[in-house]
């Protein structure tokens, strides 16, 4: 079984956990590799995690390529990006894929370097289509499509001269399929030696929290804006989640004045969201925090101004005093129960 | 012992007020239709390097943008706040480079300063938005990276090596790397200095008069800018020792197939009175078509 012009995933471990949007990179790849009629190859890189690959066959990876290593336990660039190169190189992807976190977007560049290939950034969608350039005509190529110029714009990228094709993709934007413990897959470990020089990054101290919020998971979200006020108030948005049993989100502009963490942050350098109902209190619609819940299934938006451009984007909208309508929320639904 | 630091700045256009008209079919972006400013970023990058400076007496900060004509303007800015040396990569066979063309246009450029300690550039630019540069102009380089950098912790000039502190999702890394290292530097602890007063004085005739800071994609009588080469150069791709099929669009594998604004989907909004009653009607079709309940 080759892995020749497979759809490739950069399989990202944190602390030995396998990171979301690399499971729902598989299930993208496989959509993809399903078109094209190829296979779904994956990369491990870390130290004790051969195990996890059990975990990603039902999402459809056929053969992931294993490298471990004490001193791969944690992310550096110039290893990672070595393996990589070295195996992209043996087995000749049509496409690989990173998911857009720091180190996604650390690791990648430094490939796409290396091989002089192209590389799209923070893509939000994937799909397969000819492309005619000149006189040259180009069949199944990706298109990656992204935001850019602050999301003012969506761009479609193509790179069909060269292989691999390569792209970053926003967490939080491809579905997750549903498991079928009927696939299997392989694991290849890949040996690889090493010296010093190739670990030019010392990691002298790391400290990670997992989240305690869950914005991704959540099916209704209740978020606050500078509309709010202060920190103190925000407990009113709390109030309304805790009766909705909803999580809280936030604008950046909450977050920067200190009412509530950055965790909490929804928008294009936030958490990427698309809960059943989203509930905007006191928050404009900046392009930016539209681009992180414009794809909830309903939105409520809840300002004084009617002007604002959350309610273009609203399906309910209510224009009134956040203070004097989320009182009202709340007696509402507490009567339905 | 000063060490030879150098800074990679961006002019891009302020993509906050953004209309159709800001982009031509082909694809490329009309920059004359927008303000041009420093990549805020890039700022923050110029800041580190700055106060590296003042800490290592004798350090030299190089600051090389890669851009049209009127991208003079963010090196002017960046001699006002500090730089000793600036230098404009500006050639019409570097149009429409991707970010691959882009980083092999800088290592040229970076490879012609010399033997140099650190590299900075800003973590992102708000007009591409990719964040590709800085790493792929280390890969170019041979060199390691620290990227998504908040603050540099420690700098040691006798030993060659650098700590910064990196941000990660939900927390940070503190990383340790010896000389040469290339860092993207966040807007989260950085604050920038504005510019000198002093400075302007001295440094505000060091170019040819741009264009009020406006994006311009003609070019400049090269002979203006030749006058004060000391502290801003003017390098074209035969300067940099480039290969002109690595530049420009010949060097870049992504193309721009299509581009469209993005549109507020301004359907059927409901309007909710603001009283009990309404909401309560509201509540109630929420729990009715089970998004809420
Ligand atoms: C590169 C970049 C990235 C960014 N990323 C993000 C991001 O990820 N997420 C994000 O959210 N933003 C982001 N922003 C910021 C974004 O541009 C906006 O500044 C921000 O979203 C505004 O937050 P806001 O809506 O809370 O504040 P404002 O725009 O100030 O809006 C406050 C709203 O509250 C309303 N209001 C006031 N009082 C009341 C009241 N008593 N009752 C009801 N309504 C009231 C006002 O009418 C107003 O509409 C980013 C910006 C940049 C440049
Ligand atoms: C709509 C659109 C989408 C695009 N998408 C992609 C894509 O997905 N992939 C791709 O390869 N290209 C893409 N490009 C092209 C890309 O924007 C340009 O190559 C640009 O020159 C550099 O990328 P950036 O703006 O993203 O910079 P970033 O990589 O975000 O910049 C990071 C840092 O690198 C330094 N830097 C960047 N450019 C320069 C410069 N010219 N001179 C000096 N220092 C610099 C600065 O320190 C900056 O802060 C796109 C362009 C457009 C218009």
């Amino acid at each position: 079984m080759s892995s020749k012009n497979s759809v490739m995933v950069f399989i990202q471990q944190d602390d030995g956990i396998v990171s979301e949007v690399s499971v729902e990179l598989i299930s993208k790849a496989r959509d993809l590799a399903d078109k094209l009629k190829v296979k779904v190859a994956g990369v491990l890189i870390g130290d004790g995690v051969a195990k996890k690959c059990e975990d990603l066959y039902p999402y459809g990876v056929d053969e992931i390529f294993l490298v471990e290593d004490k001193r791969l336990a944690h992310y550096t660039p110039v290893p990672y990006t070595k393996i990589m190169v070295d195996i992209i190189k043996k087995q000749s992807p049509q496409i690989v894929l990173y998911g857009a976190t720091t180190t996604g977007r650390d690791l990648g560049p430094r490939i796409a370097s290396n091989l002089k290939v192209g590389l799209t950034a923070d893509c939000t969608d994937l799909q397969i289509g000819d492309y005619k350039f000149k006189d040259s005509e180009y069949k199944d190529i990706l298109y990656q499509i992204r935001p850019a110029f602050g999301g003012n714009i969506i761009a479609t990228i193509v790179a069909p001269e060269k292989k691999p094709q390569m792209a970053t993709v926003r967490e939080g934007v491809m579905k997750v399929g549903t498991p079928n413990p009927g696939l299997k897959g392989k694991v290849t470990p890949v040996p690889f030696t090493f010296s010093d020089s190739d670990f030019p990054s010392e990691i002298l101290k790391r400290l990670r929290e997992e989240k305690l919020v869950d914005l991704k998971g959540a099916q209704v979200i209740v978020a606050g804006g500078i509309g709010v006020g202060s920190k103190e108030n925000f407990k009113l948005i709390y109030d309304l989640a805790h009766t909705l049993g909803a999580e809280v989100g936030a604008s950046r502009a909450a977050v920067d004045a200190g009412f509530i963490s950055k965790d909490h942050q929804v928008g294009q350098t936030g958490t990427t969201v698309r809960p059943k109902l989203y509930i905007a209190c006191g928050i404009s619609g900046a392009i930016q925090h539209r681009a992180g819940m414009s794809e909830s299934a309903r939105i409520i938006a809840i300002n004084t101004d009617a002007e604002a451009p959350i309610f273009q984007i609203a399906h309910y909208g209510i224009v009134g005093d956040l203070n004097d309508v989320i009182p009202k929320f709340i007696k509402a639904f507490k009567a339905k129960q | 012992m000063g060490l030879n630091l150098i800074v990679l700045v961006k002019q891009v256009p302020d993509t906050q007020n953004i209309t159709g008209e800001a982009m031509k079919e082909d694809g490329t972006v009309n920059r004359a239709a927008l303000p041009a400013i420093f990549n805020p970023d890039d700022l923050h990058a110029l800041e580190a390097a700055l106060e590296v400076k003042e800490t290592i007496p004798g350090t030299k900060v190089n600051v090389l943008t890669m851009g049209p004509p009127s991208a003079v303007q963010v090196l002017k800015d960046s001699l006002y706040r500090g730089a000793d040396f600036t230098a404009l990569i500006s050639d019409r066979k570097f149009a429409g480079a991707d970010t691959l063309a882009t980083s092999y246009a800088l290592k040229c450029a970076i490879e012609k300063i010399g033997a140099y300690d650190l590299v900075f550039c800003g973590r992102q630019a708000i007009d591409g938005d990719t964040a590709q540069v800085g790493p792929q102009t280390a890969e170019k380089l041979g060199i390691n990276q620290i990227t998504n950098v908040s603050m540099i912790e420690s700098i040691d000039p006798k030993k060659k090596e650098v700590v910064a502190r990196r941000s990660i999702e939900g927390g940070f890394e503190i990383v340790k790397s010896g000389f040469p290292v290339l860092v993207t530097i966040n807007d989260e602890e950085y604050i920038p200095r504005p510019p000198s007063v002093i400075r302007m004085m001295t440094y505000k005739n060091a170019s040819v008069e741009g264009n009020g800071g406006t994006y311009d994609e003609s070019y400049m009588n090269s002979a203006q800018v030749k006058r004060n080469q000391d502290v801003i150069s003017l390098w074209d791709i035969a300067t940099i020792n480039a290969d002109v099929e690595s530049c420009g669009l010949s060097g870049s594998p992504t193309k721009v197939k299509k581009i469209e604004s993005v549109i507020l989907k301004s359907e059927d909004i409901k309007m909710i009175e603001n009283t009990g009653d309404a909401i309560a009607q509201m509540v109630h079709e929420l729990i009715a078509d089970h998004t809420l309940g």
